[in-house]
């Protein structure tokens, strides 16, 4: 006897089978409240990483979440800061350490690098390139959903102040900057955390 | 099955994950619970995502077909 023969046949019908699939998942955490109403399912992403490569499901999940009634915060935190910085401020803080290490990692959502094969430039090119062939949202485009959709991205009071970011450099809609407590009291309310 | 009154459609033909379920909460956002919602997608993923999707929103998935290349889901809002 074959190993291949033990395995169950597979289904006729590809999307009977993955209806079938999801039904056999868990419940969603959604629960009933003693007050009767419907708790809120919560998610807590810490963004703590500036690359495209990690932006992007960042960004991915925090849309998809949204999408599916989730309340999705973001804790957007030191590299992760930069991409969020708005269009047009280049060289951000008051001191020459500051201002040098903006000069060196541009920030904003355009020029993201990746955490591997960059190759000073031609990965990210490529990865745009393919990203354009495929038709896939670019971090720009999910970010634009996140915020139509009502994620909450909550910038890092701390690394604002080490990075010399101002509020006004950091993109319209951002929420009130917070700390760790802020950040680990979401996460400890919520059913999902990840740390990007 | 019987026809159904489809209040809104999305078309999704081309779009890649997220963006189907990010149209179609953006579509369902604007009805009143009980309207219908039509969804073409062509993402190969759209079947997997659509049906986890309506689990975890509490939408109901009333059918879904495809023609090969395009899937048409058949959604009533929560």
């Amino acid at each position: 006897m074959t190993m291949t023969a033990e395995r169950p046949s597979p289904a006729a019908d590809p999307l009977a089978a993955a209806v079938s699939d999801a039904e056999a998942w868990p419940e969603p955490t959604a629960r009933a409240e003693p007050g009767g109403s419907e708790k809120v399912t919560e998610m807590v992403i810490v963004n703590w990483s500036g690359e495209l490569d990690r932006i992007w499901p960042t960004l991915i999940l925090a849309s998809a979440a949204a999408a599916s009634g989730v309340r999705c915060r973001v804790f957007v935190t030191f590299w992760g800061l930069l991409p969020f910085v708005r269009d047009g401020v280049r060289i951000t803080g008051d001191n020459w350490m500051q201002r040098m290490l903006s000069f060196m990692q541009r920030p904003g959502i355009d020029h993201l690098k990746l955490t591997k094969m960059n190759l000073i430039g031609m990965g990210p090119w490529m990865i745009g390139k393919l990203r354009r062939q495929y038709n896939i949202a670019s971090p720009r485009e999910l970010l634009a959903a996140c915020e139509a959709l009502g994620v909450e991205f909550i910038p890092c009071q701390m690394s604002m102040d080490m990075f010399g970011i101002r509020r006004e450099d950091l993109i319209d809609g951002m929420g009130e900057p917070a700390g760790a407590a802020t950040t680990i009291a979401l996460m400890t309310k919520a059913e999902a955390s990840l740390f990007i | 099955m019987e026809l159904l009154e489809i209040n809104t459609n999305v078309d999704a033909r081309g779009l890649t994950c997220p963006m189907p379920i990010v149209r179609a909460a953006q579509a369902m956002k604007t009805l009143p619970s009980g309207a219908l919602v039509e969804v073409l997608a062509t993402d190969p993923g759209a079947p997997k995502d659509f049906a986890a999707w309506c689990r975890t929103t509490g939408n109901e998935l009333l059918d879904q077909t495809s023609d090969g290349a395009v899937y048409r889901f058949v959604i009533r809002r929560k």
